[in-house]
């Protein structure tokens, strides 16, 4: 039976770059994924695209690209990426520009777009799938709408030759699924198969997640070596049976226990896990430990495809003023106490508006409120006091960092180690689109 | 006993909805788990925090219950006000639950 060996080379954008390394040159893997975009990361990107028709590809695609192109060229591994983010041509065409400073020839890089539905998005009959309200209302404040695309533009790209495939939106497991498809020649409407290669990229998506990272709870669940962290690979067969392990010596761990926890990861009814390819079903998956970070997974299944996308839409929405400061020692608790008084009395007295504001003292109940992190009565050495407000205009955020930040002078005895901040927020919405709406093109260039 | 003692957990999150996964060590102890970590205790331990509904999922296959909790995460992680937009802490929160003393082997590990 066939099988191939993909390896996932980052798991959000500014993930480390040496485990990516270390796949390429001893992971014997045959794909290399990058799965680099978070929610709002093309909303940001678009603004630097916006400025510059060269940029609103992944800030850090540059660094990776130098330091996996010449290991890739020389073993043959292809790579797939949505480093594109908002500008999949920009980020393709740097690219090139790398592989050629490095001497590189005879590279084929696909770019992949129309994910990109903002216009069709204005123009059509289409709603906010949170708020039911039309996307027409919001069109002043509108900066992106991205549809997440399938793997069939990926698969096409690969057919086609192309050593690196770089994307922007596209469903996360549809980067590793679609590998999985032009290597064992799957129909598009296998659904179990589809089903099965997908929680292959489910797993996979979060790079160390799944290794042992975001998983250590010494003396619980002690993890080795978390500084040397080893990335997954994904031993996949032509059936979509599937191993997960990873370069033997890195660090880290694959087991039952960390694929369980990464199975579950951002999935609400696992009976019913929708992407653009496949409606998978992963209630039924099971795990098996068939050696030292070598875990089989098997069971899961598929449904028909929606026949809508998600898109992914951001807006502009407000803006936050945040300030910090400290107080330490006998009675820090109470000073800290205090200082969120004063704070919320300034607020009100120089008429600040804000339309919601947070008054937290890390180390006491900034986490998860008053109820569950009181209930141990104990007094902290040290508090952090932090306030927080949303407001309609970047001078009114500033305006509640101030007040925190004069506590130096007007507050409590010994504050110490004052910060501000003040920002502009933009948010991110959905709306589903009927699929024929959205229009996948590729584009090719050659190093 | 707490019910750390028997599971592990991991949050993830979606817009404004968090979903906290509850995985036994042991899969014999995924009834004992069924049995006693409820939708409304986890919505009862949280009610500083989740605003919405909380619905669970079982997952015998792999010993594991799935809680998926609306308006949980103030209002979406790309605009919360929280320190942690994401509630990366919240799956540590819930392993404090109590677990009633039932007698069990040790585990070999």
């Amino acid at each position: 039976m066939k099988t191939i060996r993909i390896g996932s080379g980052a798991g959000y954008s500014g993930d480390r770059i040496e485990p990516a390394v270390e796949l390429a040159e001893k992971g014997d893997i045959q794909y290399l994924v990058f799965e680099c975009l978070a929610e709002r990361t093309i909303a940001i990107a678009q603004g630097a695209k916006l400025k510059d028709p060269a940029q609103g590809y992944d800030p850090l695609l540059a660094e990776r690209m130098l330091a996996v192109l010449r290991p890739c060229h020389e073993k043959g591994i292809r790579i797939v990426t949505n480093m594109g983010a908002a500008n999949p041509a920009a980020a393709a065409a740097k690219t090139r520009d790398i592989a050629r400073s490095l001497g590189l020839e005879g590279l084929k890089i696909a770019a992949v777009s129309g994910d990109d539905v903002l216009e069709t998005l204005k123009s059509g009959d289409h709603r906010i799938e949170e708020t039911g309200e039309p996307v027409s209302a919001m069109a002043g404040s509108l900066v992106s709408a991205n549809a997440y695309l399938g793997a069939a533009p990926i698969v096409e790209a690969l057919k086609a030759g192309a050593d690196i495939v770089i994307t922007g939106r596209v469903a996360d497991p549809a980067l590793f699924l679609a590998p999985q498809i032009f290597e064992f020649g799957w129909s598009m409407e296998d659904w179990d198969l589809l089903g099965k290669g997908t929680v292959v990229g489910h797993l996979l998506e979060c790079a160390g997640q799944i290794t042992g990272g975001y998983f250590a709870d010494p003396g619980v669940k002690d993890v080795a070596a978390l500084a040397r962290l080893g990335f997954p690979i994904a031993e996949v067969g032509e059936d979509g049976s599937a191993v997960i392990t990873k370069v033997a010596g890195s660090g880290g761990a694959v087991t039952t226990a960390t694929c369980k926890e990464q199975l579950l990861y951002e999935i609400h009814d696992p009976a019913v896990y929708f992407t653009p390819d496949v409606v998978a079903d992963f209630s039924r998956v099971r795990f098996t430990q068939e050696g030292p970070d070598r875990v089989r997974v098997a069971g899961a299944t598929g449904r028909p495809r929606p026949a809508t996308l998600k898109v992914s839409v951001g807006y502009r929405d407000s803006f936050i003023g945040e300030g910090q400061i400290s107080y330490a020692g006998p009675g820090a608790l109470a000073r800290g106490r205090l200082a969120l008084e004063i704070v919320r009395e300034r607020l009100a007295l120089t008429g600040v508006e804000a339309t919601e504001l947070r008054f937290d003292l890390i180390g006491v109940d900034s986490i998860h409120g008053t109820a569950l992190s009181t209930a141990g009565g104990q007094e902290p050495y040290e508090v952090r006091v932090r306030v927080v407000g949303r407001t309609g205009s970047l001078k009114e955020a500033q305006r509640i960092g101030n007040e925190v930040e004069t506590l130096y002078t007007n507050g409590p005895a010994s504050g110490g180690g004052a910060t501000k901040s003040a920002k502009d927020v933009v948010a991110m919405l959905s709306a589903l689109l009927p699929r024929e709406l959205a229009k996948p093109a590729i584009a090719f260039m050659e190093a | 006993m707490k019910l750390r003692d028997i599971a592990h957990s991991r949050t993830g999150d979606k817009g404004d909805i968090s979903n906290i996964s509850v995985i036994a060590f042991d899969e014999a102890d995924y009834p004992l788990i069924e049995a006693h970590v409820t939708a409304d205790r986890v919505k009862e331990l949280f009610h500083e925090v989740v605003l919405g509904e909380v619905v669970r999922y079982e997952i015998p296959s792999i010993g594991a219950l799935n809680f998926v909790m609306r308006q949980a995460l103030g209002g979406g992680v790309t605009r919360s006000l929280a320190l942690d937009a994401h509630g990366k802490c919240l799956a540590s929160a819930l392993l404090d639950l109590e677990m009633p003393d039932v007698a069990r082997p040790l585990r070999a590990t």
